[in-house]
C-alpha cells in the first residue's frame, strides 16, 4: 500500500467510528454532554462506561455514519466546545480517579468562523497542558486520521495505541501538496514525504502499539485485550507518576543534536 | 526604428538626462509605511522600534533587535545558540530551505532562547524569529524553548515569550505536532511551580503555536493589529464561504472576545513587562 492509500482506507466511508469503539469495548456507556461555557460539541462523544468492573471515561470523535449524522456532527470536526466537554470529563475522571480512554478519529479541529470566535486555538491548548498533568491514567487510540493539533488535543496520553490503516499527521496529504507543489493533487507524493502511517509513528515512538486490522480477531477484541492488561498497570501507579511517564514520553520526541 | 537603451549606469542616466541633474536617494534607505502610505527614512523607523513615527503601524522586527529593545542592556545570556535542526524524515528540499532561512534570518533556527533581566526583573526570555521559514515550530524550537521552561523552573524564573510563527513546520510531520504536547507539558511544570509565564503575541502568531505554548501564558499580551489564529483567515473563509467579521482574527478581535489580556505598543512593552515583572517579585 502507498501512503496515501492508507490516508483513503483511514478516511474510508464504511470504516468503524467513535461510537463503534465505545460500544463494542465497553458495557452500561451513559453519555453526558456539554462543556458548561458554551454548548454541547456534536463531534465529540463522551461519558461514563464499565470496563469488567471498572467505570471510565470514555471520549470519542464522532464523524457519524450516514448522510444525516455526519452532518450532525460536523464530519467529526470538533469547535472549542467539543475540546473543553472532553476536558471536562477528563477533570472529572481525575477527580474519581478512573482511567480515561480516548478514540480519535478527526480530519482536524473544525476551521471556522465560531471556532476562531470561541478561541479554538485556547482549547486545544488548554487540553494539552491539562493532560500533560492529569493525575488519572490516559490511553488515547487513533482509529482513523489524526488530524494534527485536533487529534493531539484528545491524545496526550501514557500510552497511544493506532489502528493498522490509522493515519496521524501534522498537516493533510492535500494541504501540504497546495503548499509544496503548489497543487493539491500532488497529494500522493506529499503523503510519501510526510511519513503518516502507523509503522513511521511505531518508528518514531509516537505510538507504542499498532492495533492489527487484517487479523481474523476484530480490533475490538484486541483493544479490549490490551485495555485488559494496560489499564490495571496504569492504575497501580500514582498521580505523579502517571503524570511524569507521560511527560518523559513527549519529552524525547524529535531527534536533537546535543 | 526607434530603439529605446537602457542606460548601463548611473553616469550615462545622468548624462542622457542633461544638464539638470536630479538628485535621488537609493530606494533601499526608504521605507513606505503600508498603512498610512508616509516614506519614512530607514534609520528614522529603526530608532522607534521599527514602528511608524505617523500612525503606529508595527513593522516586522527581528529577533535580536527586539532582545535589544526588551533586555536591560548588556543583561542577556544566550542559551543553547548553535541548536540545528536535521532532516529527519528525509523531507524533500528541507535542507536546502535550512541554508536559505539562515542566510535569511542571520540565525541558526526561529528561536531565541536565553536568561536575562527586564527593568532589572530576572527572567528568561524567548524570541521567535519569523525570518526563520516563517518562525515555524519544528523539533530544535520545540527543544529550545521546553529546555529553557525547565531552566527556568528550577531555577524559579518567571518566563517572557515573543510569539511569531506561520504554524508547525511541515517538513518535520509528526515530530512537529509533538513539540506541541511537549512544550505544553513544560509550561504545565513552571506553571504548576507556581512561576510566572508572560506571552506577548506579535504578527502573526498562527497554528500549532498558537494552540499550544503561546495561549499558555498567565498574562497574554499583543501587539496591536497582529494577526492571532489558529486557522488563518483564507482557509476559514474557503471552509465555511463566507464573508468574515471586519478585524476577524485581529488583537483587537481576541480582546473584544475575551483571549488576550491587553494590546501593547511596542514602545511600551519593555516597561509593561518590567512592571508585571515586578508585581510577581
Amino acid at each position: 500500500m502507498r501512503a496515501i492509500d492508507y490516508v483513503y482506507a483511514a478516511r474510508a466511508k464504511g470504516r468503524c467510528t467513535g461510537i463503534d469503539y465505545i460500544r463494542n469495548i465497553f458495557t452500561d456507556f451513559i453519555e453526558l454532554h456539554g462543556d458548561r461555557r458554551f454548548g454541547d460539541d456534536k463531534a465529540v462523544v463522551g461519558g461514563l462506561a464499565r470496563f469488567g468492573n471498572m467505570t471510565v471515561t470514555v471520549i470519542a470523535i464522532e464523524k457519524g455514519q450516514d448522510t444525516k449524522s455526519r452532518v450532525e456532527r460536523n464530519f467529526g470536526s470538533a469547535h472549542p466546545e467539543g475540546y473543553r466537554k472532553a476536558l471536562r470529563l477528563m477533570k472529572q475522571a481525575e477527580k474519581f480517579r478512573r482511567p480515561v480512554v480516548c478514540f480519535v478519529d478527526t480530519s482536524g479541529a473544525y476551521c471556522g468562523i465560531g471556532a476562531e470566535e470561541r478561541g479554538q486555538g485556547q482549547a486545544i491548548a488548554e487540553n494539552l497542558q491539562e493532560m500533560m498533568m492529569l493525575k488519572t491514567p490516559i490511553v488515547s487510540v487513533l482509529v482513523g486520521e489524526g488530524g494534527s493539533g485536533g487529534a493531539l488535543a484528545l491524545a496526550v496520553a501514557n500510552e497511544v495505541w493506532m489502528l493498522e490503516k490509522a493515519v496521524y499527521s501534522v498537516i493533510s496529504p492535500e494541504g501540504c501538496a497546495s503548499i509544496l507543489y503548489k497543487d493539491p493533487g500532488m497529494a500522493e507524493k506529499a503523503a510519501e514525504n510526510l511519513r503518516l502511517t502507523a509503522d513511521d509513528m511505531l518508528e518514531f515512538g509516537v505510538v507504542e502499539k499498532v492495533i492489527l486490522e487484517s487479523l481474523s480477531d476484530s480490533p475490538f477484541h484486541i483493544i479490549k485485550n490490551e485495555l485488559m492488561a494496560t489499564l490495571p498497570r496504569l492504575c497501580a501507579m500514582s498521580g505523579e507518576e502517571l503524570a511524569e511517564q507521560r511527560y518523559n514520553r513527549y519529552r524525547k520526541l524529535g531527534l536533537i543534536k546535543s | 526604428m526607434f530603439q529605446f537603451k537602457k542606460p548601463h549606469n548611473e553616469l550615462e542616466l545622468i548624462m542622457k538626462q542633461g544638464k539638470k541633474r536630479i538628485p535621488h536617494v537609493p530606494d533601499e534607505m526608504f521605507v513606505c509605511c503600508p498603512s498610512c502610505k508616509t516614506a519614512i527614512l530607514k534609520d528614522e523607523l529603526l530608532e522607534n522600534a521599527n514602528v511608524c513615527i505617523k500612525c503606529g503601524y508595527h513593522f516586522y522586527i527581528n529577533a535580536r533587535l527586539r532582545i535589544h529593545n526588551t533586555a536591560d542592556k548588556g543583561s542577556f545570556t544566550e542559551t543553547d545558540p548553535e541548536m540545528q535542526s536535521e532532516n529527519v524524515l528525509g523531507f524533500p528540499d528541507y535542507e536546502k530551505k535550512l541554508t536559505q532561512a539562515k542566510l535569511a534570518s542571520s540565525e541558526a533556527e526561529a528561536v531565541i532562547t536565553g536568561f536575562c533581566t527586564i527593568e532589572g526583573n530576572p527572567c528568561a526570555l524567548f524570541v521567535m524569529e519569523g525570518s526563520f521559514m516563517m518562525g515555524s515550530m519544528g523539533t530544535v524550537v520545540g527543544e529550545k524553548i521546553t529546555r529553557l521552561f525547565e531552566a527556568a523552573t528550577e531555577r524559579g524564573l518567571p518566563v517572557v515569550g515573543f510569539t511569531v510563527s506561520g504554524g508547525a513546520r511541515m517538513q518535520e510531520g509528526i515530530l512537529s505536532l509533538m513539540q506541541m504536547a511537549k512544550t505544553s507539558g513544560a509550561v504545565a511544570r513552571h506553571s504548576r511551580a507556581g512561576l510566572l509565564y508572560i506571552t506577548v503575541l506579535t504578527n502573526p502568531t498562527t497554528g500549532g503555536v498558537t494552540a499550544s505554548f503561546a495561549m499558555e501564558g498567565d498574562i497574554i499580551l499583543s501587539e496591536p493589529d497582529a494577526l492571532i489564529c489558529f486557522a488563518g483567515p483564507r482557509v476559514i473563509a474557503q471552509t465555511t464561504r463566507q464573508k468574515l467579521p471586519q478585524g476577524f482574527q485581529k488583537a483587537e478581535f481576541l480582546l473584544e472576545k475575551g483571549f488576550i489580556d491587553a494590546i501593547i505598543c511596542r514602545q511600551d512593552i519593555r516597561k509593561t513587562l518590567g512592571k508585571l515583572l515586578m508585581m510577581h517579585r
